[in-house]
């Protein structure tokens, strides 16, 4: 299995989410994160005090799938998550060892 | 009632004390939306706090220096109302019950310290702030109010009924007096941890907005409300008080948006304080475009002002020196070329005839109220500061004051992370369980 991480623009997120549904992924966890790459952030200004905020707004997007779909789950995601314009954002992923089911203790891709 | 009451007015002027007791918890959320949300509740409280100690002063003392018959020279009122004894439901002041005019004046004498309270944000202890309160009152605020507020014909405060300076509603017992009181705290208490370093953005605009708006519809109770009656002059004072205001968010935005290229929503909010500060003075005796003039001048110059701190490296928090000591010389000085003499009061400004004479009283008035206001201050910020301590220690103000101070979080954005550690229902007996198992614990 594998650990399919993305970090998108938080506009992005309603057609990566419908992206993934419609291959077949059937749940994904969202964190609201911050952090800038190539992007740099923008200037606030309070009374006269200018701030450069460096930081900008993403969504973080994880998501476990078997091993032969993780090609095809990065291209669709990919694909959604494109605006074109600077700040798109990073896909990466991981090996998963192992994956749990709570409610039933199943093991392994039958978890997922 | 006896003659010369007038139910009308004593309604009126009823209205705006209430409408003025909002202006305390309107500055609150003034204040409160600017700091980090590690101290939103310090600042809140420290507000809020003033209300429930002048209230109780201003009925022991508070009320008979400020408005006893004058007992010295114009500089202070006499004992006969301590307690308020002496004070009948039949007694007037013009047409309205004393009681009316006390209750009036009371709001007055509760935000002025409150607007003090911006200038050492997020690192002053609870208990030594409220132990300024109440002495700043006592020996700056009473005094003061009695300098330009008590009028006995000819008789009264010295700066006002004696040498005719002209303060309509408080620019200078209220706003340059608090002002300066910053300034003279924010010396002593130092710079905020990490000053013109860490980011301190405002943590809730919209806070700061609510605030400015309750701030403007309680300043018609402020301003109108102190014609002391419901007539002309009310009325000019509540226009004047509407324009200038109006006229003063223009401006402070103009000029930012020509400095920074942006027109911000704390740049509005903070021209309207501007605005509402510098006509306080002037709004019985200006005309409704010398009050446009007057809340145009004063947001340019108040939008300004609030970079000073950064030049001269003083840690006014909330500005409240660029905002308000500012803004009420601002006012005050400017009633020497606006007054009109054909509204509330006779004198007449340098645009209207009248001479350089009304402008160097107002110049004196700012002077004497602005020194006066430092000295004291000061001395009694160090006092504090040398006995009980005024400033929190620097890991409780990196951590936030609200936690070590009040025991509390402004907003609760997440329900993890908090167990209910002891019962509410016996808290005795469960507070000495406690005890004893801590005792226990170091006798082990």
């Amino acid at each position: 299995m594998k650990l399919i991480t993305a970090v998108v623009k938080p506009h992005q997120l309603d057609s990566v989410k419908e992206a993934l549904q419609a291959f077949g992924v059937h749940g994904l966890t969202v964190t609201e994160a911050s952090g800038y790459g190539r992007q740099r952030g923008h200037t606030e200004v309070y009374r006269g005090a200018e701030y450069t905020v460096d930081l900008v707004p993403k969504i973080r997007i994880e998501v476990v799938v078997a091993d032969d779909d993780a090609e095809e789950v990065i291209e669709v995601l990919v694909k959604a998550a494109r605006t074109g314009k600077i700040g798109d954002g990073k896909v990466w992923s991981v090996p998963v060892e192992t994956v749990v089911r709570v409610r039933t203790g199943e093991r392994g891709p039958d978890a997922l | 009632m006896p003659d010369g009451f007038s139910a009308g007015d004593t309604a009126f002027v009823l209205i705006s004390a209430a409408l003025v007791m909002l202006m305390t918890p309107g500055l609150a959320f003034f204040y409160g939306g600017m700091v980090r949300v590690k101290s939103t509740l310090n600042m809140l409280v420290m507000s809020f706090i003033s209300l429930a100690i002048v209230s109780v002063l201003w009925v022991l003392y508070g009320y008979t220096l400020s408005f006893g018959t004058d007992a010295f020279h114009g500089l202070i009122g006499n004992l006969d109302h301590l307690g308020m004894r002496g004070i009948g439901l039949n007694d007037l002041s013009g047409s309205i019950p004393v009681t009316a005019f006390a209750a009036f004046q009371l709001m007055f004498a509760v935000i002025t310290p409150a607007l003090i309270s911006g200038a050492i944000a997020d690192r002053a202890k609870f208990a030594a702030w409220s132990l300024f309160i109440a002495l700043w009152v006592t020996i700056v605020y009473f005094p003061v109010a009695h300098w330009v507020f008590f009028f006995d014909g000819g008789h009264g405060g010295w700066l006002g009924d004696r040498q005719g300076v002209i303060d309509f509603a408080g620019g200078t017992a209220v706003h340059i007096n608090a002002g300066v009181a910053g300034l003279a705290l924010c010396l002593v208490l130092g710079k905020r941890v990490g000053f013109k370093k860490d980011p301190m953005r405002p943590h809730s605009l919209p806070l700061v907005m609510l605030g400015s708006g309750l701030l403007w519809f309680g300043w018609f109770g402020f301003n109108a409300g102190s014609a002391l009656a419901a007539n002309g002059v009310a009325g000019m004072a509540f226009m004047n008080t509407q324009v200038a205001t109006a006229a003063a968010t223009l401006g402070w935005l103009a000029c930012e948006k020509l400095r920074h290229g942006a027109f911000t929503s704390l740049g509005a909010a903070s021209g309207a304080v501007a605005g509402l500060v510098a006509i306080t003075p002037a709004c019985g005796s200006v005309s409704m475009l010398g009050a446009v003039a007057i809340g145009l001048i004063a947001g340019a110059v108040c939008a300004a002002a609030v970079s000073l701190k950064y030049r001269f490296g003083f840690d006014d928090s909330l500005d409240v020196v660029g905002v308000h000591a500012v803004g009420g010389a601002v006012g005050s000085l400017l009633i020497g070329f606006f007054a009109t003499g054909h509204v509330g009061q006779t004198a007449q400004g340098l645009f209207y005839g009248g001479g350089w004479g009304q402008l160097g009283k107002q110049a004196m008035g700012v002077a004497v109220v602005a020194v006066y206001s430092f000295v004291i201050s000061w001395l009694l910020g160090q006092a504090i500061q040398k006995t009980i301590g005024f400033r929190v220690t620097e890991d409780v103000e990196v951590a936030g004051i609200d936690q070590a101070e009040h025991a509390e979080s402004a907003y609760d954005f997440s329900a993890v992370g908090a167990s209910l550690s002891r019962a509410l229902s016996t808290p005795t007996l469960v507070s000495a369980a406690a005890d004893k198992a801590h005792k226990t614990e170091v006798d082990a």
